[in-house]
């Protein structure tokens, strides 16, 4: 079992002939996604690198039947980007997209409501069912599949975990990255109902990071609703109030969003905190054998 | 991105709001004759972007034109110490000279990113002149709050509930109302994270303006606020950030003695957090970028040793689709660059790499003219950098 992606993804690239977008659409095609090929206005109608490419998500959604997205569109126009693929009707939006305007944002999310597409990101690395699917630029080969669902707002740090995982024997059921922008399609809430949901994930990491109150929230819904564990790291205890660290979401203001906050409000909730980044992984493997 | 108080002013008129009439200058022998202009009083006000001038010194009434002459002397050059500039101060190299004007009430007004409700929050308060995070601990009832819908902007019926929330009506409710419209739209077509009028005042015959005026920006949105970029006074930020970007690269200077290079944010922040867990203080956050090319690299080091607090350098990069082969080539290029243009690394270097095409990397750095500390993992590699600098300090 996994959440969101899996055997049955049909995967497009909006972006598809750009570096980046076919670069990562080889990646996952490679990893063994079902690429059913992508979008980019004014190229459709031509294939690259054996890739059907439409010039509107409208169209490519109705010859391929594609269910999800990958978004690679420089930010200027990465919202009108997300905006085309809920029209279209696409389930499952996943806008890798660095840099797109928190203005932007705020009227793709008031867009979306009321839609059925689910968005994952902006400014996140997508996410991966080892052995199933990747949607995403994460590198396929340090996964493995298994029972560990994990859930981060960073990437390379989620790698990071994920190495750690492998490294302790432990596979995971699906690695879900959400994305380091204030304003994002799914939160940790969304992600942990689904992992809540499905059967085979017996433990969770999660990493935040400074910024914002999602890990506060996350935290008072994992107290309620969560009885497997939750192994948490929180970056930037070391960081400066009001600077914002490379991550657009990721700055304490005004006092709030500290990374001592945010570890408060999940060892209160029964999440296994670890302060140090090196721990995640023996972390969880020491939680499930203490369960069994 | 931060502007200068007038240079937010200037902003807000445009879109209606009224603020004192004032000049900014850079020489005191101009404030005088900007003082007579105003009749004769004035208030001379530091233009740096940190907050907390006033209690710093940098706002000063003036009462003859001589006097402002005199005070906008003294503040002009200073090094302004306030609670955000850190001890060495911010240097003040303009002074806005204000007309000075009877202060009857403060107010406040903000408009910023409501992260929980994905939209902008108007926010109004009686308690101006007070941080409002402050007001918001104390007394957060005092703090009147409006959700504005992103498609639509602030609408008329949320103006008229703020000013009659303050306590205003007749012609003073009137120009709240007006202000608040021109804050919200100022707010949404600059594309600003933060606008700030704290105070908005109201003087003696009922007549609002904003008195201060604070506005930072979306630096993700900057590729479309032209005239905003061009407010941009570099001479506010620190100089190897300002470098660093033009690469871009994302580095913040701090206090500590291990320079660190990692690619990606939230891996940099955890490679500081481990630093201090271990017993010593990062130098610096900074985010090569995913790709971690070999110009960025080196651009990274030069940044990174430019500063001389930096003892030792951690190096710790997850190559993912960057193969960890090639970024350990970008570093021992790196390295070799810096000693043929006559600057060569002179503190120990602990790198951790791992992810694709690891043994590979590894092996790189072994057969590297320079004698690496190479590292397993993200705790052994803090605790080697930890440990260089121990015996730096006992070796000198």
């Amino acid at each position: 079992m996994s959440i969101l992606v899996g055997e049955s993804t049909r995967l497009i690239v909006q972006g598809i002939t750009g570096r980046e977008g076919l670069f990562h659409a080889m990646g996952c095609r490679d990893y063994g996604t079902d690429v059913v090929g992508g979008v980019t206005p004014g190229k459709g109608g031509s294939t690259v690198e054996g890739f059907a490419v439409w010039n509107s998500v409208e169209r490519a959604r109705r010859e391929s039947g594609c269910n999800a997205t990958l978004i690679f569109v420089p930010p200027p126009f990465a919202a009108d980007a997300i905006m085309e693929a809920a029209d279209a009707g696409v389930e499952l939006i996943v806008c890798i997209t660095e840099g797109i305007p928190v203005q932007d944002m705020v009227r793709v999310k008031a867009f979306l409501r009321g839609r059925n597409s689910r968005l994952l990101g902006p400014n996140c690395p997508g996410l991966i069912t080892p052995g199933q699917a990747k949607v995403g630029i994460m590198p396929g080969h340090i996964h493995e599949a298994g029972n560990v669902g994990v859930i981060s707002r960073s990437g390379t740090l989620t790698y990071e975990a994920v190495w750690q995982l492998t490294n302790e024997g432990l596979g995971q059921t699906t690695c879900v990255g959400i994305g380091g922008d204030p304003v994002n399609g799914t939160s940790f809430i969304d992600v942990l109902e689904l992992f809540a949901g499905d059967e085979a994930t017996e433990a969770v990491v999660l990493i935040g990071e400074i910024g914002g109150t999602a890990e506060e929230e996350a935290a008072a819904w994992i107290g309620e609703h969560l009885d497997i564990p939750v192994v948490g790291f929180i970056a930037g205890a070391t960081a400066p109030p009001g600077r914002r660290m490379g991550h657009a979401g990721a700055i304490v203001a005004g006092g709030k969003g500290t990374a001592a906050e945010k570890k408060a409000a999940l060892a209160a909730a029964g999440v296994l905190v670890v302060d140090s980044p090196a721990e995640m992984g023996a972390r969880v493997a020491t939680a499930l054998r203490d369960r069994s | 991105m931060k502007i200068h108080e007038f240079q937010a002013k200037g902003i807000l008129r445009r879109f209606g709001a009224a603020v004192p009439q004032g000049k900014v200058i850079d020489d005191a022998a101009q404030a005088a004759r900007i003082c007579e202009d105003f009749g004769g009083r004035c208030v001379v006000k530091a233009q740096i972007h940190a907050g907390g001038r006033g209690k710093g010194g940098g706002v000063k009434v003036a009462s003859s034109p001589s006097e402002a002459e005199r005070l906008a002397d003294e503040i002009l050059g200073m090094q302004l110490v306030t609670h955000q500039t850190g001890p060495e101060g911010q240097q003040v190299r303009q002074v806005l000279i204000e007309e000075a004007l009877e202060i009857d009430q403060e107010l406040y007004l903000g408009v910023t990113l409501d992260r929980a409700a994905e939209r902008p929050l108007l926010m109004a308060s009686r308690s101006g002149g007070m941080d409002i995070e402050e007001v918001a601990q104390s007394d957060p009832d005092a703090i009147l709050r409006e959700l504005i819908d992103p498609l639509l902007g602030v609408l008329p019926f949320q103006c008229r509930r703020i000013a009659s929330g303050l306590g205003f009506e007749g012609g003073t409710a009137r120009q709240i109302q007006s202000i608040v419209a021109s804050v919200v739209r100022a707010y949404l077509e600059t594309d600003a994270s933060l606008v700030e009028i704290n105070p908005l005042m109201v003087d003696s015959k009922g007549d609002v303006y904003a008195l201060d005026a604070k506005m930072n920006f979306d630096d993700n949105a900057l590729f479309r606020q032209r005239d905003v970029v061009e407010l941009r006074d570099v001479h506010e930020e620190n100089p190897l950030e300002v470098e660093a970007s033009e690469h871009g690269i994302s580095y913040i200077k701090l206090d500590g003695s291990i320079g660190c290079m990692v690619n990606g944010a939230g891996l940099a922040m955890a490679t500081m957090d481990i630093i201090k867990l271990y017993g010593a203080e990062p130098a610096n956050f900074l985010d090569v970028g995913g790709s971690a090319s070999q110009e960025a690299v080196a651009s990274a080091f030069r940044i990174i040793l430019s500063d001389p607090a930096v003892e030792a350098v951690l190096i710790n990069i997850f190559g993912g689709i960057a193969r960890t082969d090639r970024i350990a080539r970008g570093v021992v290029a790196a390295i070799d660059e810096l000693a043929a243009d006559g600057t060569p690394v002179g503190v120990p270097v602990v790198v951790r790499l791992e992810g694709t095409n690891v043994e590979e990397g590894r092996d790189v750095l072994e057969r590297a003219d320079f004698d690496f500390l190479v590292a397993d993992g993200m705790a052994s590699a803090a605790e080697r950098a930890v440990e260089s600098l121990k015996t730096r300090v006992a070796g000198s």
